[in-house]
């Protein structure tokens, strides 16, 4: 039995200590918005906070996420009023949508730790979240605007 | 003809002819869109709509059904004053789930906020839902608001009715019938039953509302995106999302090489595995591969990992097929040599061969594209539950017709109990309307009696799929003075028909995509084919062979303007000619444009030179610019659409390049949602960086090389320099969005690079070329 403090809440689950968080999430919580794209660190689409950093949950064995607290795109606003989601949706970033929830995690990830970053930041801090529709220009700008509002 | 010859038919005119029965009726109604804007035939509705079976043609039968009112397949409305708009094209991200509404609720003149999206289960009654081919505002234009404009017809009629006051007082506006002097107004769920009961209207007294009367068809400040609050709270449901009481995942080892057999595995190692329920043999595939699953065994688990993990333990032994002698490097000398002998003439005008041979200056370059994958980052996912003689599906497919056809053939269950519903899908591409993985699911969930959902890896989805064919070209090109007096292009790649009928070995409408269409004017022209052996599934990628048809013809034209010290914008502009609609029949090719008529979609040079004139104003073409900063333009007809691209690069001290900027001119005739033009206008550049930096498959003993995004990759936000997209408005019929930038984008790269450089890239990827900075 794993206990894992997901969103405010606590899951216990009979679990393989090795099963990726990935699929700890999204098959046994049912918790279906953080995404799979490679398994291997390589998309950022399954993004998740970590005690507030950005995870890869698709290499992350749910046994080290005992103890933490876990995000994911669902608890970090349900009603999308988070600014990130507003700029998100005002900018109207996605296309497919997919990558979407790991681009939004990696964002407010950045902006947690960094009220104001600089265009340079941005793309060091999203470098990790591939998105094949090709939505990066409106991210850059979204993640600009989200910092605004939040600084005001 | 079995089924997969039918398919081989019908999907490859799909592609190449783009001819269906439903649209055959659709093209009724086109051929009036220019002089009518769109008051078109009756046909179209008699196709759309299934009163049949309602005679006299009232609504009342099946049109009023549970209190609603149905006035057509596409859309209905409920006594709470709710217009359910039923959505028939699948949505990956080219925003077709708002587009339809915007234009439905423009004519109707119902409000946003009473608007409902529905995604439409499969059913031939929509017409086409083939969301491929570029094809949904292209196709539907006319029909979505034909059923649109006979809905508000019926609703003001009913309202003149009850409201005693003639028609053409009243108008439709925030689902509302009005008075137009205000003072009175019944909603539109009021008038349900007055409505269903009428007859329709006659195609005549079809209006429909004009550009100033529009509150969201073609205006920037629109809507917001139907599935934006899903996607910024991760609430969408994707394909991968489905999830049903006792469902197992299935992840399947399917043969490393196409059509080998499974010799032997390890059942019982696999099924050590917590969490692993069962193991089932594919089917082995026999050729043609057409959308029939590749084989392999499959393991069932109750959670993805645990499916994953038995994967790894079923030690396939494998009996590998004659593929397993094919690699990338010995196909691409193949592939050379025929298209130096390419027998196949597809477009021959004048004597090009004389031409060159008489000719004082000459050039010849070889250009060579790898073969590519979609890499959606959803990679196909397919859910199926097989229960009581109904097989459920849900997909995210592109063709779920397609999906219910190609499961029928393959279970035995009768389209009419198959039941394909679309989810979201995480990109397409052309990778999601071929229904294989769709049809692993049906199987495994009438072998197993449960819900099965099937789970494609990255790595399953880089190594099986249906690749962009590697491409070899040859240009010939002979001159006097500045004008080009011959052009001659030899292309040598594997057809898209040999994954639907084994021995084809030469293109077919591949060639329509950027090579029989070359829009130069010039008096002597030789389009050929080679004969190439495909070792792999070939399938069609996000603007298909235009992609290397439009970097070898894109990058030749500039190659030649740098012979002649001629500006290569000013160049393209000459050798492009006059204005005039390009009649290719006159050159002995027979071009399929797309499934379009030519006379409404001529392959106009005026538009080819408007865009180009645009993208050069755009990026200050010609005048000065920073230092060590360099242009390239490339342009290009495509889904009978027009974009061009300028691209500027920087130099760096070691002379390696970085782009800079990206500018791009679409002009896709009339316009639904100005937004979702831009963002794929925009996605179309990221995907042609993508491509020109990184794309490339290769084969090596029969199996794909390359299996996640290490290996193959795609440009990532910091490989993206600012993109100045601008869309063209004019009231052209509606052409193509989604493909028609990706063509351009590879050469504009590649020419930049030569203007910064004078180094001349004819062979994808530039990560191999030591070019990138
Ligand atoms: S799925 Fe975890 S980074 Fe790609
Ligand atoms: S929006 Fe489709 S992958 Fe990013």
């Amino acid at each position: 039995m794993i206990t894992l403090k997901v969103n405010g809440k606590q899951h216990k689950i009979d679990v393989d200590p090795d099963m990726p968080l990935l699929w700890a999430i999204r098959d046994l919580l049912n918790l279906t918005g953080t995404k799979y794209g490679c398994g291997m660190a390589l998309c950022g689409a399954c993004t998740v906070h970590l005690d507030g950093k950005p995870t890869r949950s698709c290499v992350l064995p749910v046994s080290q996420a005992e103890g933490k607290t876990v995000t994911t795109i669902e608890g970090i606003s349900a009603d999308g009023e988070h600014p990130v989601q507003k700029a998100w949706q005002s900018i109207k970033v996605p296309q497919c949508g997919y990558c979407q929830a790991g681009q939004i995690m990696s964002a407010v990830a950045l902006l947690n730790d960094n009220k104001n970053p600089s265009e340079d930041e941005i793309k060091d801090a999203m470098s990790g979240n591939l998105c094949r529709c090709g939505t990066y220009q409106r991210i850059t700008v979204a993640i600009k605007n989200a910092a605004n509002e939040m600084t005001e | 003809m079995n089924y997969f010859e039918q398919i081989n038919q019908s999907e490859h005119q799909s592609l190449l002819q783009e001819i269906e029965d439903s649209t055959r009726a659709l093209n009724v109604s086109r051929r009036s869109f220019l002089k009518t804007l769109g008051i078109s035939s009756g046909l179209v509705l008699a196709v759309k709509i299934p009163v049949s079976n309602a005679s006299p043609m009232k609504w009342a039968v099946g049109a009023k059904k549970d209190g609603e009112f149905s006035p057509s397949a596409y859309l209905r409305i409920s006594p709470d004053n709710t217009v359910t708009v039923i959505c028939h094209r699948s949505e990956m991200g080219q925003g077709i789930r708002t587009s339809i509404p915007m234009l439905i609720a423009d004519e109707l003149g119902a409000s946003w906020e009473s608007i409902k999206v529905e995604q439409a289960l499969a059913d031939q009654k929509y017409g086409s839902q083939n969301t491929d081919g570029s094809r949904s505002i292209r196709r539907f234009f006319s029909p979505l608001r034909e059923a649109a404009a006979t809905a508000r017809w019926l609703l003001l009629e009913a309202a003149s009715q009850q409201l005693k006051v003639p028609a053409d007082q009243l108008e439709c506006k925030d689902t509302f019938v009005m008075k137009k002097s205000g003072d009175k107004k019944i909603a539109f769920g009021d008038l349900i039953e007055a409505a269903s009961n009428l007859e329709l209207p006659p195609k005549e007294k079809l209006t429909f509302v004009t550009d100033s009367q529009s509150k969201y068809v073609n205006k920037s400040s629109s809507v917001e995106l139907v599935d934006g609050h899903g996607f910024v709270t991760g609430t969408a449901l994707f394909g991968a999302d489905v999830q049903l009481p006792d469902m197992l995942v299935a992840v399947i080892a399917r043969p490393p090489v196409l059509a080998s057999k499974v010799k032997s595995f390890d059942e019982k190692a696999a099924k050590k595995v917590s969490g692993v329920v069962s193991v089932i043999k594919m089917d082995d595939l026999s050729l043609p591969a057409a959308f029939k699953p590749l084989g392999g065994v499959a393991v069932l688990a109750k959670n993805t990992w645990a499916a994953m993990e038995g994967r790894k333990k079923l030690n396939i032994e494998w009996e590998l097929s004659e593929h397993k002698s094919h690699s990338s490097a010995k196909q691409k000398e193949a592939l050379k040599e025929s298209a130096k002998n390419a027998d196949k003439v597809l477009r021959n005008f004048g004597d090009a061969d004389k031409a060159i041979k008489d000719a004082k200056y000459t050039h010849t370059s070889e250009y060579y594209v790898p073969a590519l994958i979609h890499a959606p980052m959803e990679p196909p996912m397919a859910t199926a539950h097989w229960k009581d003689g109904v097989m459920n599906i849900w997909a995210s497919t592109q063709a779920p017709q397609g999906a219910q056809q190609t499961v029928a053939q393959l279970t035995g269950v009768k389209p009419e109990n198959i039941k394909v519903h679309v989810t979201l899908l995480g990109g397409g591409f052309g990778r999601k309307s071929k229904a294989d993985f769709v049809a692993e699911a049906a199987i495994l969930s009438q072998k197993s009696n449960k819900p099965v959902k099937v789970f494609w890896t990255r790595e399953d989805e880089i190594q099986q799929g249906y690749y962009h064919a590697e491409s070899y070209q040859i240009l010939h090109a002979a001159w006097d003075k500045q004008k080009i007096l011959a052009w001659k292009h030899q292309v040598s790649e594997p057809p898209i028909g040999s994954t639907f009928a084994k021995d084809t070995k030469h293109i077919a409408g591949e060639a329509n995509l950027g090579l029989l269409d070359m829009p130069y004017d010039i008096p002597n022209v030789i389009c050929a084919n080679g004969a190439a052996e495909a070792h792999h599934r070939i399938g069609w990628l996000r603007s298909v062979t235009n992609i290397n048809h439009a970097f070898a013809s894109c990058s030749f034209i500039d190659e030649i303007a740098h012979k002649l010290k001629q500006d290569p914008k000013d160049y393209l502009i000459k050798a492009i000619g006059k204005d005039r609609h390009i009649d290719l029949t006159k050159q002995q090719a027979d071009y399929g444009n797309y499934g379009e008529d030519i006379q409404l979609y001529p392959i106009d040079t005026s538009r080819i030179k408007a865009v180009i004139e645009k993208v050069a104003e755009n990026s200050k073409w010609g005048s000065k610019r920073p230092k060590n900063r360099y242009l390239g333009i490339a342009a290009h007809r495509s889904f009978v659409a027009y974009v061009a691209s300028v691209v500027e690069v920087e130099k760096t001290s070691e002379g390696k390049i970085k782009l800079t900027n990206v500018w791009l001119v679409s002009d896709s005739g009339t316009i639904v949602n100005l937004d979702r033009v831009k963002s794929q206008m925009e996605g179309a550049v990221v995907f042609g960086i993508s491509l020109a930096f990184f794309g490339k498959v290769t084969f090596n003993e029969g199996a794909v090389q390359q299996s996640n995004f290490h290996d193959y990759e795609i440009a990532r936000i910091k490989d993206i320099p600012p993109t100045h997209v601008d869309v063209m408005i004019n009231d052209h019929p509606p052409s193509g969005v989604g493909e028609p930038g990706v063509p351009p984008i590879a050469p504009a790269i590649c020419n930049a690079i030569f203007a910064a450089t004078g180094k001349r890239i004819r062979e994808l990827p530039l990560n191999e070329q030591n070019i990138l900075a």
